[in-house]
């Protein structure tokens, strides 16, 4: 293979894991707010990215049928917004009604608990629709087609998602450390006592967070629709990654898990033109360096 | 002493002489003649390949029969293996041991097949896979009471591989379904295409189930190969067509041959994102009138999906079963696979199929394509027939019971 092929396939390569990375991105990040004010692990981020998914499919591609209107086709733009709704109201409800028991138990309670979440609502996607996955038809005209980006062919949809994805990291990043609100819940994470006494709802502001945190997972889940089959073990088959990421760039630090997460899409896909079977494992690899070399992780404060 | 003696040897005797008369007016052991469908029913094989249609097939079959067998009920067992071999062992170990099933069907995913088919015969049970593809279970795995009816992993790229190759794709590259039937479906192939003077440049092995093939289709890409050999099959595919259609891999003149294609794929690709495509089958719903006539009374007992090839073969090979059992007058395993052995397969799905020795089904193939324009179900058209003997080629002298 020449250099010159070589250079291509290695950019083509780590576009298209840029394109995972973002992901790992926008997934940690919400675990890493979650984590960050609750800390709670909170297992079931991966089934709420594929609910977020789920309602994308359904606003397209069901609900007109179950509402008996058959031009109701509700498209990827309101999804967009509707879905992580839907999803951070679920999991406020989860917050407020479950999680909110477990505060001050050991944090195994609600990793279990929110494992057991995981458990149900693959459970119930599987019996209603099937585990194989079903293709979500609903990708905007606007953006089908491709782009030439010199040294590949690149999907619209999927360039848009990566700009999409990083400016949604850089908002939430830049509303949690540079503003106001931002500032109450780090204190609302460092002293709550405190913070109440200042006339700050902390327990709403901690179902809030909760809520955000998810939305954020459902927002990522309508992203990766139109790009991978809806399916429900699409959240499983990335929890243990995002988890890595969460590791690797230190528990609880925003910036440390949306930077680790492009960066780990980025070796896994140019790990892929030198030697593809160790693609699927070279995040664990790096896990374990980073948790021999820094425990606390890449980002996280050496405690 | 000597008394006791003898009176324990007349009832010895007056018990054989019962027992044998209750066995010869049981020629329906148990009675009642069960089979078991043991297939994919929830995964990547169950909405476009077989899955719950293959039961509806099946269904259709016993009740064409007539629901009985020589004066017994035909009853109808579903098991879902969840293509895992360890699943459909334990299924069918409990099938055979306690619900006495005489025939095991469907086996979709080749790696349950071959487990599946070595239990039952250790056991006398007869298995018929159709949804299987790897030669492997008419090959060195080859048993007396497995029965391999549909296509296999020979079949498929003969006509495909060839088609290609005449048509000027020289050089290869695969996209392997990391498993048994993948990489048989991509050896086979290889073969062809080396055979034919054309060369493999390589190979990407993908997990059974990924949804994101675009990095391994970029290294296809980049290998210049002319056609990308797609040796998977069901949800695989199409992901794998649609992504490369996506990233403008065939606007880019690259050719994708699909090893093992249903119809329901190109149904649920469109024809436009999977136009060229050409891939080789056992049948086609749309073919002549008795495929037509067949696929209107299948759609009363599928909620209107039309049938893949591989339901076809389960409904064919259900009659096929009947009839053996019928015809031998008994269940019993060795008398019902010799009857088929001996029977010649005309009905709607082929004309002259013969099961051979080594338990394959060898019957005529046919070179499709996608139709343009295609709407709804009427995706493909047939280029050609691929003579049985052809596309399966002789026996496999691996197998202990070849010629």
């Amino acid at each position: 293979m020449s250099f010159d092929v070589m250079m291509k396939l290695i950019m083509a390569q780590g576009m298209l894991g840029l394109n995972n990375g973002v992901f790992y991105a926008m997934l940690s990040l919400g675990l890493a707010v979650i984590f960050g004010l609750l800390n709670v692990v909170n297992f079931a981020h991966g089934a709420l990215y594929m609910t977020g998914a789920f309602v994308a499919l359904i606003l397209n591609s069901y609900l007109g049928v179950w509402l008996g209107i058959g031009w109701l086709h509700i498209g990827f733009w309101p999804a967009l917004i509707i879905a992580p709704i839907v999803v951070g109201l679920f999991g406020i409800l989860i917050e407020r009604f479950l999680l909110r028991w477990l505060y001050g138990l050991d944090p195994i309670y609600s990793l279990l608990l929110t494992f057991g979440i995981t458990l149900v609502l693959q459970g119930l996607f599987i019996n209603y629709f099937n585990a194989s996955g079903t293709p979500y038809p609903g990708m905007p005209e606007s953006l089908r087609g491709v782009v030439n980006l010199g040294f590949m062919m690149f999907p619209k949809y999927r360039l848009f998602v990566i700009v999409f994805s990083i400016l949604v990291c850089i908002a939430v990043w830049f509303v949690i450390e540079r503003t106001r609100i931002g500032a109450m819940l780090r204190a609302g994470t460092e002293n709550p006592e405190l913070v109440q006494a200042f006339g700050i709802n902390v327990p709403r502001m901690v179902t809030l967070t909760f809520g955000f945190g998810t939305a954020l997972a459902g927002l990522a889940g309508v992203l990766a629709a139109p790009i991978y089959s809806v399916s429900p073990l699409m959240g499983a088959n990335l929890i243990i990654i995002i988890f890595a990421v969460v590791v690797i760039g230190g528990m609880g630090s925003i910036a440390g898990a949306v930077v680790t997460g492009l960066a780990l899409g980025l070796i896994e896909g140019v790990t892929k033109v030198f030697y593809a079977p160790a693609s699927n494992t070279v995040i664990f690899f790096l896990m374990v360096i980073v948790l021999l070399v820094r425990p606390a992780g890449l980002f996280g404060r050496q405690g | 002493m000597l008394k006791t003696k003898f009176l324990a040897g007349v009832a010895a005797a007056t018990l054989a002489a019962t027992a044998g008369a209750a066995m010869a007016e049981d020629a329906i052991s148990d009675g009642a003649v069960k089979i078991g469908v043991l297939g994919d029913m929830s995964g990547v094989y169950s909405g476009d390949f077989s899955g719950p249609g293959a039961v509806a097939a099946v269904k259709m079959a016993v009740k064409d029969f007539g629901g009985t067998v020589l004066g017994k009920p035909i009853q109808v067992i579903v098991g879902d293996h969840q293509n895992k071999a360890d699943v459909g062992s334990a299924t069918a170990r409990q099938w055979i041991d306690q619900d006495h099933v005489d025939m095991i069907t469907d086996l979709t995913n080749s790696a349950v097949a071959l487990a599946v088919q070595k239990l039952a015969s250790d056991k006398h049970v007869i298995t018929i896979a159709s949804g299987a593809g790897s030669t492997e279970l008419t090959g060195a795995s080859c048993t007396k009471y497995g029965i391999h009816y549909g296509y296999d992993t020979h079949a498929l790229p003969v006509g495909t591989a060839t088609a290609m190759l005449k048509n000027g794709g020289k050089s290869w590259y695969f996209i392997t379904a990391d498993y048994a039937f993948g990489h048989d479906l991509q050896k086979s192939t290889s073969e062809v295409v080396e055979k034919d003077g054309g060369k493999v440049l390589g190979s990407s092995d993908v997990p059974l189930g990924s949804t994101d093939f675009s990095s391994y289709l970029l290294q296809a890409q980049s290998s210049g190969a002319q056609v990308i050999g797609l040796a998977n099959a069901g949800q695989d595919t199409v992901n794998a067509i649609k992504q490369a259609h996506e990233f403008g891999l065939t606007s880019g003149g690259a050719k994708i041959a699909g090893m093992l294609v249903s119809i329901m794929n190109i149904k649920s690709l469109g024809t436009d994102t999977a136009a060229g495509l050409e891939w080789t089958s056992g049948w086609y719903w749309n073919m002549d009138d008795a495929s037509r006539k067949w696929t209107a009374e299948y759609e009363k007992f599928s909620n209107g999906a039309s049938p893949t090839f591989v339901h076809a073969a389960d409904y064919s090979l259900t009659m096929a079963y009947l009839n053996a059992v019928k015809a031998a007058g008994t269940d019993n395993p060795d008398k019902v696979r010799a009857e088929l052995g001996k029977m010649t397969i005309d009905d709607f799905y082929t004309k002259g199929g013969k099961i051979r020795k080594d338990g394959l089904f060898v019957y005529d193939m046919y070179l499709l394509k996608v139709k343009p324009g295609g709407k709804d179900w009427d995706v493909a058209q047939v280029v050609s027939k691929i003579p049985g003997d052809e596309a399966y080629g002789p026996m496999n002298k691996a197998c202990k019971l070849a010629d």
